[in-house]
C-alpha cells in the first residue's frame, strides 16, 4: 500500500508532463476529434473549421455562409469553428483530427509556407482542377497562385488578403519634427532614418514604434524586402538567396539602426499597443499590417489628419501579403460539397461578402473597389499592379517551426544593444534556422 | 484458507483496479511513449523514419535558445523558493504567536492560492508594466506618484534577470500556502515540549531555535518539494504575463511552441528533460517518505 502510494505520487507528477504525448497521440485524438464532427451525417453537410469565432472574422464568415445557402441551398454548413489562442488551439486540434483521418470537409489556414507541413504529409488534396474549371489562375495576380505553388501545384483557395509592409505615421508629430506629411514618403531605408533622426531630434522619445518578438519579426522581413528587393527576398524561402552573404548582413545592420528608435518596453507590447503609440503622438511610425486601418476606421479616425500610411520605405511595388485560404483536406466526407464551399470562396460574390466586414480586401483582381473604404481602395489598387510577396511573420514564407527558429532569434536581438556582435549573432541565428528548415 | 487470502485482498484490488488501469494506461503509458518519440527523427508532421538515439537531447544541449530557457528556469525557481520559503515561515512564526484577528490574516494570506495563474497573471501583466516616468502604469506608477520613482524598474523585461520578476506574482499566491503548512507544523508540536523548556529555563528564542525549528524540517521539506516542482513546470503564468516570447522563455513553453511547430520528437525531448529534472527532486523525497512511514 505504502509502495503503491508513492508510485501514485510519481504518477502525478508525470501526467501534467506527458502533456506533449497526449496532444498527438491517437488515443487522445478520438476525444478532441470527436465533439465537433460526427461520423454519420448526411450527404448534405459541409463542415468548415475555423478559428473565426468573433469581431470581424466572425461577421464574414457569416457573409461567406449566407452566399454558400443561396447558391447552393441542397447543402447544409456545418459550423467547426475551435476559438481561442489566436487559431493555437484550432492547429493543435485540427492535428489530431487530420492524424486519426478524422478531417473536415475543409479547414482554414494561411496561405503559403505555414500549409506545407499538411502537404508534406499528404494530407491536403491538390486543387488546381478547381483552378483551371472556375477560371481563378485569370483573376488571381499571377505572383499570389506562384506564392501559394508548392511543387506545381495549388492547395488552397485564398478568402482574403491583407498587407504586412506598411507604415502607420502621425501626421502633426512629424509636421512637428519639420517633415512634411503631405510629401513624397521617404524612397529607402536611409531616406526614412535621416527623417527618423529628426523626429528624435524633435522630442520624441520613439521615433518608431514596435512590438513584442512576432511584430520584430515582421519589422526585419520588411527591411529585407526594401534592401533585397523582391526575387532576392523570395529567394530567401527556397535557399537561392543565402541567409550569410552581405546583402543580408546589410539589411540586419539596417534592421539593428531602425531597432535603436523604438520603445524599450517592446516586449510587454502587443501589435494594438504599438499602434496606438502613433495615434497618440507617442510615437511618429510604427510597421504593421493593414488591419490597423480596420481598427483606426472603426475609431472614426480621419485619415490625412489624424493618421497617414505609406509602404515601409523601399519596398514601394511590392506588396508583402498574408492570406486566410481554406484547403480541401484527403479523406473529407463530403469533397463535391467542400469544393462548392471552395467555389463561394473563391467568388467575387464570397470575396465581397468577408471581405468588405472584415476589413480586408479580396484576392481577386476584379473586385469593384467602390465597394471599400479608402485605405481598403489604394491597396485594391497596388494589389493589382504590385510584384506580390509571401509575409514571413503571417506564415506565408516559411513553415511553422522555421518561423520559430526565426522568431527566437530576432527575439533574442530585440535584447540586445543592438551592436555589430548582437547584428552577427542574429545573422548566424537565421542561417541556422534556415539549414535547420530548408533541408527537412 | 486460499479464499480467505482472496475474501481479505480482493475487494481492494477491485476497487484499485480502474485507477490502475487509467493510471498505468495515460501516465505510464503516455511516458514511455513521449520517451520512445523524443528517440526518433519525427520532426515535423510525417511520421518517424526511425531512431536516432540520444541526437535530439545532445542537439537541445548544444542549443543557445534551450540552455537560455534553462537559465531563465533557475532564476525564478530560486527566487520563487527562497520568497515563497521566508514570507510563508515568516507569516506562519508571527501567527504562531498567537495576536488578535489571526483567522483574519490566515484567510487573507491563503486567499490568493485560490486565484489561477492565467487570472492573477493578467492583473499582473499590468501591475509589472514595464515603462518608466509619464509612460509608467502599475507598480512604476505608484512608485512614481509616492515619490519613490528610484524604486522604478523594467521588472521582467530586463534581459539579464527579468524572471526574478516573473517570480513575484508566483511568491504572492503561493507563500500563504507555505504559510499554511508552517502553521499546521508549528500546531503539530505537543505543548508539553515548550512547556519543560520553559521549565528547563530556556529563553524564548533557545525553545523555538533548539526545540520548534528542528521539528519543522519534515515540513519545510514538504513545502520545498511543492513549491519547487510548481516552478519547475511553470508554464500559465508565463503566457499570462508575457506570452510566448524568447525574453521570458522557460522549457515548458519551448516544448509548446516546438509542438506547434510540428517538431515532435524535440518537444518530446524537452519533456522527458523536464519530467527527469522533475524526478531527480521528488523521487528522493517520496522514497526517504516512505522509508520513513515504514519504519513508524
Amino acid at each position: 500500500m505504502r509502495r503503491l502510494s508513492l508510485v501514485a505520487g510519481i504518477a502525478a507528477l508525470g501526467l501534467a508532463l506527458a502533456g506533449c504525448g497526449g496532444d498527438d497521440s491517437d488515443n487522445s485524438a478520438g476525444d478532441t476529434g470527436g465533439n465537433s464532427g460526427s461520423g454519420t451525417e448526411a450527404s448534405g453537410d459541409v463542415e468548415v473549421f475555423t478559428w473565426w469565432t468573433e469581431g470581424g472574422e466572425k461577421a464574414g464568415l457569416d457573409g461567406l455562409v449566407k452566399v454558400f445557402g443561396e447558391k447552393y441551398p441542397n447543402l447544409k454548413f456545418v459550423n467547426g469553428a475551435v476559438a481561442g489562442g489566436a487559431g493555437s488551439n484550432a492547429k493543435a486540434v485540427l492535428a489530431s483530427r487530420l492524424q486519426t483521418q478524422d478531417p473536415p470537409d475543409t479547414f482554414q489556414g494561411h496561405a503559403g509556407g505555414e500549409l506545407s507541413d499538411y502537404i508534406k504529409a499528404g494530407q491536403l488534396e491538390d486543387l488546381s482542377d478547381l483552378y483551371q474549371s472556375e477560371g481563378w489562375s485569370d483573376v488571381f495576380p499571377k505572383t499570389l497562385i506562384d506564392a501559394i505553388t508548392y511543387e506545381g501545384k495549388i492547395y488552397s483557395v485564398p478568402s482574403n488578403v491583407h498587407r504586412a509592409n506598411v507604415v502607420w505615421a502621425n501626421p502633426s508629430v512629424l509636421e512637428k519634427a519639420g517633415i512634411d506629411p503631405a510629401a513624397e514618403p521617404p524612397a529607402s531605408i536611409a531616406d526614412w532614418i535621416t527623417q527618423l533622426d529628426k523626429v528624435k531630434a524633435s522630442g520624441v522619445e520613439t521615433p518608431l514604434s514596435i512590438a513584442t518578438d512576432w511584430t520584430q519579426v515582421q519589422l526585419l522581413e520588411t527591411v529585407l524586402i526594401s534592401d533585397l528587393k523582391a526575387d532576392a527576398y523570395k529567394g530567401l524561402w527556397t535557399g537561392d538567396t543565402k541567409w550569410d552573404s552581405a546583402e543580408v548582413t546589410t539589411a540586419l545592420n539596417d534592421y539593428a539602426k531602425l531597432m535603436s528608435y523604438t520603445n524599450s518596453n517592446r516586449s510587454s507590447l502587443d501589435w494594438p499597443d504599438a499602434a496606438n503609440m502613433v495615434r497618440d503622438g507617442k510615437a511618429a511610425y510604427n510597421v504593421m499590417g493593414d488591419w490597423v486601418a480596420a481598427n483606426w476606421q472603426g475609431e472614426k479616425l480621419e485619415e490625412g489628419t489624424d493618421y497617414i500610411y505609406f509602404p515601409v520605405p523601399g519596398s514601394q511595388g511590392t506588396f508583402d501579403f498574408l492570406s486566410d485560404s481554406f484547403t480541401l483536406p484527403v479523406g473529407a466526407k463530403n469533397p463535391e460539397g467542400a469544393k462548392d464551399w471552395l467555389r463561394v470562396v473563391g467568388s467575387a460574390e464570397g470575396q465581397k461578402a468577408f471581405n468588405t466586414v472584415k476589413g480586408s480586401i479580396p484576392a481577386r483582381t476584379d473586385a469593384s473597389a467602390a465597394d471599400y473604404p479608402t485605405y481598403q481602395q489604394s491597396a485594391i489598387k497596388d494589389f493589382s499592379t504590385d510584384t506580390i510577396v509571401p509575409s514571413l511573420a503571417h506564415g506565408a514564407a516559411a513553415s511553422i517551426s522555421w518561423l520559430n527558429d526565426i522568431t527566437s532569434a530576432v527575439g533574442k536581438f530585440g535584447t540586445s544593444k543592438f551592436d555589430s556582435g548582437a547584428v552577427s549573432e542574429l545573422q548566424s541565428g537565421l542561417t541556422q534556422a534556415a539549414s535547420n528548415n530548408l533541408q527537412s | 484458507m486460499r479464499h480467505i487470502g482472496i475474501r481479505k485482498w480482493g475487494p481492494g484490488l477491485l476497487v484499485m483496479i480502474p485507477s490502475i488501469v487509467v493510471i498505468a494506461v495515460f501516465v505510464y503509458g503516455l511516458i514511455g511513449w513521449t520517451v520512445n518519440t523524443s528517440l526518433t527523427d519525427r520532426t515535423t508532421a510525417l511520421p518517424a523514419d526511425g531512431y536516432v538515439g540520444l541526437e535530439n537531447f545532445t542537439n537541445l544541449f548544444q542549443d543557445d535558445r534551450f540552455i537560455h530557457s534553462l537559465k531563465n528556469l533557475g532564476i525564478l525557481t530560486v527566487v520563487f523558493i527562497v520568497g515563497t520559503m521566508v514570507l510563508g515561515f515568516l507569516w506562519a512564526l508571527l501567527l504562531e504567536r498567537g495576536f488578535k484577528g489571526e483567522g483574519i490574516f490566515r484567510s487573507i494570506y491563503l486567499f490568493p492560492m485560490a486565484v489561477s495563474f492565467i487570472a492573477s497573471g493578467v492583473v499582473w501583466r499590468w501591475l509589472l508594466n514595464s515603462a518608466q516616468g509619464d509612460e509608467a502604469g502599475g507598480l512604476n506608477k505608484l512608485f512614481d506618484s509616492l515619490h519613490l520613482g528610484f524604486l522604478q524598474n523594467p521588472w521582467w523585461n530586463d534581459p539579464d534577470w527579468g524572471m526574478a520578476a516573473m517570480a513575484i506574482p508566483a511568491i504572492w499566491q503561493l507563500s500563504g500556502y507555505v504559510m499554511a503548512l508552517f502553521l499546521a507544523g508549528f500546531r503539530g508540536i505537543p505543548g508539553e515540549l515548550r512547556e519543560a523548556a520553559r521549565v528547563d529555563g530556556a529563553s524564548e528564542f533557545q525553545m523555538y531555535r533548539h526545540v520548534i525549528f528542528p521539528q519543522l524540517s519534515p515540513v519545510a521539506l514538504s513545502a520545498l518539494i511543492i513549491v519547487g516542482h510548481m516552478s519547475m513546470k511553470m508554464f500559465d503564468l508565463i503566457m499570462a504575463v508575457s506570452g510566448a516570447q524568447y525574453l521570458t522563455e522557460v522549457p515548458a513553453v519551448y516544448l509548446w511552441t516546438t509542438l506547434l511547430g510540428s517538431n515532435y520528437a524535440k518537444a518530446c525531448a524537452i519533456a522527458v528533460i523536464l519530467l527527469v529534472v522533475v524526478a531527480i527532486v521528488v523521487v528522493p523525497y517520496l522514497i526517504s517518505n516512505a522509508r520513513a512511514e515504514k519504519r513508524r
